[in-house]
Parts: structure tokens; sequence; C-alpha cells
């Protein structure tokens, strides 16, 4: 079962995206924060994967991602850690190289635990009203048509991976 | 207003709960102040003020009846707006569901998942 994902814009140029996730929430954290689980799901749309993928946890340390699509076009961002709460909070700036969002963001998760699972809430503060609308012209929201095809594959790639 | 300023007008409409509360009930008929303010226990002024900034963002749009001035939901500004949201969402919802096998993998398969407290 899923749960529910609530996004919503608030105010006037941030965006909230919550969802509760049916596990502890220091596994859930460490999803958010070690480089070889983040590969594994942060991957945006179809078609597009991770190329780097670092994270320096501490605060003031940095993490850098690159993801390709399969026509080779690169997309890069890169964050800057402002406060590690483990398992409870995470705030960093983020900047993608091309800054279609009008400067950094500043991102806030919050790890809340719930009904046994955790609840991630994560506020994405732009830095203008424009900016939060520049996030929509990026390639991130390109061609998100193809829909949930991927994951399929990914559960038919983890089955497999079991029973080898 | 150019089309960024008309978007951050209606992304400022619906940041308010009474004005999605409007509009939600437009949705079923368009409606006078005086109907709008009743189920809000909100005077004519404030409910005023919220059209104001409804009618502002192209969200709705009121009549030419002098007395009652009904509004009405402009549906493509709405859709505009909320095709915005749909396509972050999209991006997200692909990004938890992943998240999701990964978690039940992590719980699952290696009994207890490695972990470095």
């Amino acid at each position: 079962m899923t749960s529910k994902l609530e996004v919503r814009a608030e105010g006037e140029n941030a965006v909230v995206i919550a969802r509760s996730f049916a596990a502890p929430r220091d596994l859930v954290f460490d999803c958010w924060t070690k480089p070889h689980f983040v590969k594994q799901w942060l991957t945006g749309p179809e078609g597009w994967s991770f190329l780097v993928c670092e994270i320096d946890l501490k605060v003031g340390g940095q993490y850098r991602y690159v993801w390709q699509n399969t026509e080779g076009v690169t997309m890069g961002m890169t964050g800057t850690l402002k406060e590690i709460v483990k398992p409870e909070k995470l705030v960093s700036s983020e900047i993608f190289d091309e800054d279609w969002t009008g400067g950094e963001a500043l991102v806030t998760a919050l790890f809340t635990s719930d009904d046994g699972g955790t609840r991630v809430t994560q506020t994405v503060v732009y830095s203008s009203a424009q900016a939060r609308e520049g996030a929509l012209a990026s390639g991130m929201t390109e061609g998100m048509e193809a829909g949930y095809q991927r994951l399929e594959r990914v559960l038919d790639e983890m089955t497999g991976r079991k029973a080898s | 207003m150019t089309e960024s300023e008309r978007l951050d007008a209606t992304f400022t409409a619906l940041a308010d709960p009474t004005r999605r509360a409007i509009l939600a009930r437009l949705m079923e008929s368009d409606a006078s102040v005086m109907e709008l303010a009743e189920p809000f226990a909100m005077s004519q002024p404030a409910i005023s003020k919220h059209l104001k900034m409804l009618e502002r963002a192209g969200l709705i749009s009121r009549g030419r009846d002098a007395q009652r001035r009904p509004c009405h939901i402009e549906g493509e500004a709405l859709k505009e707006a909320t095709g915005w949201l749909e396509q972050y969402r999209n991006v997200w919802e692909g990004n938890f569901r992943r998240l999701d096998a990964l978690l039940e993998d992590l719980q699952s398969t290696r009994g207890r998942p490695k972990r470095d407290n």
C-alpha cells in the first residue's frame, strides 16, 4: 500500500512535499543521506539516472548530484548542508548548475514518527515567486507522461535479484 | 499582468484555506457575496477581500448584475496552476515509489538494515 503524496504551494515562493513511508525513521533518514541509497530512488523522471552522487554528511558539507538521461544530456545540482539533526531534520541550500530557479533554494526536510512509519515533510523555499515557476521549466519536469513503468522494472529487478 | 505575474497571483490566491473553500463552493454553482459569507462565519467585507484576490488572480469573475454580482469560477486559470503542481507532484511520486520499494527491500531481504549509528 502506498501513502498519499501531498504537494502544495505555500505562501508566495514555497512548495511543500509530504508523504509517509512504511519504515522506521532512522532507515528513511539513511535513504535520504547515504549516496548508495539516494542513487536508487532520487532519479526524477523516466529516463534519468545518477552519474554522480556524493554526500559529505556534515554541517557545511556539500552534496553533488549529476543526472544523465538516455540521450546523454546531463543536469547537475550542488547542495550545502546547513543543519543535521539525525534522524529528525535536514536543512540545506540547493542550486542547479543551470540555475533556472534564480538563485539558491532552501530545503528543510522533517522526519517524524507516524503510526509505525515515518512522515517526511519537505519545504522548498525558492528565492522568489518567479523562481518557483522556474522549477517548472526544469529538465526534471519534462517527459513525465511515461508514468510509472520504471517502478515496475525496479520491482522486477529486485525480485530477480532476490531469487538469484 | 504578464503570464508570470498572473501565475504568482494565482498561487497567492490558492495559498489561503478560506479562498480554496470559496473556490470549492463555486465549483458547485455561482454564488453572491452574501451566499458565500454564510457558511464561513465571516463578514461580507472580509469575504469581499478574499474575492478581490481571487478575481485578480483570474480564478473567478463577477457578474454584471448590480445587486448580486454573482461570482463565477474560471476553470482555465485554475487548470494552469494545478497543472504546474501536477507535474511537480509526478516527479516526486515517481521518486517516492522507488523509495518505497527500496525501504521494503531493505527491511525484508536484509533482515536488519545496515546502519552506522
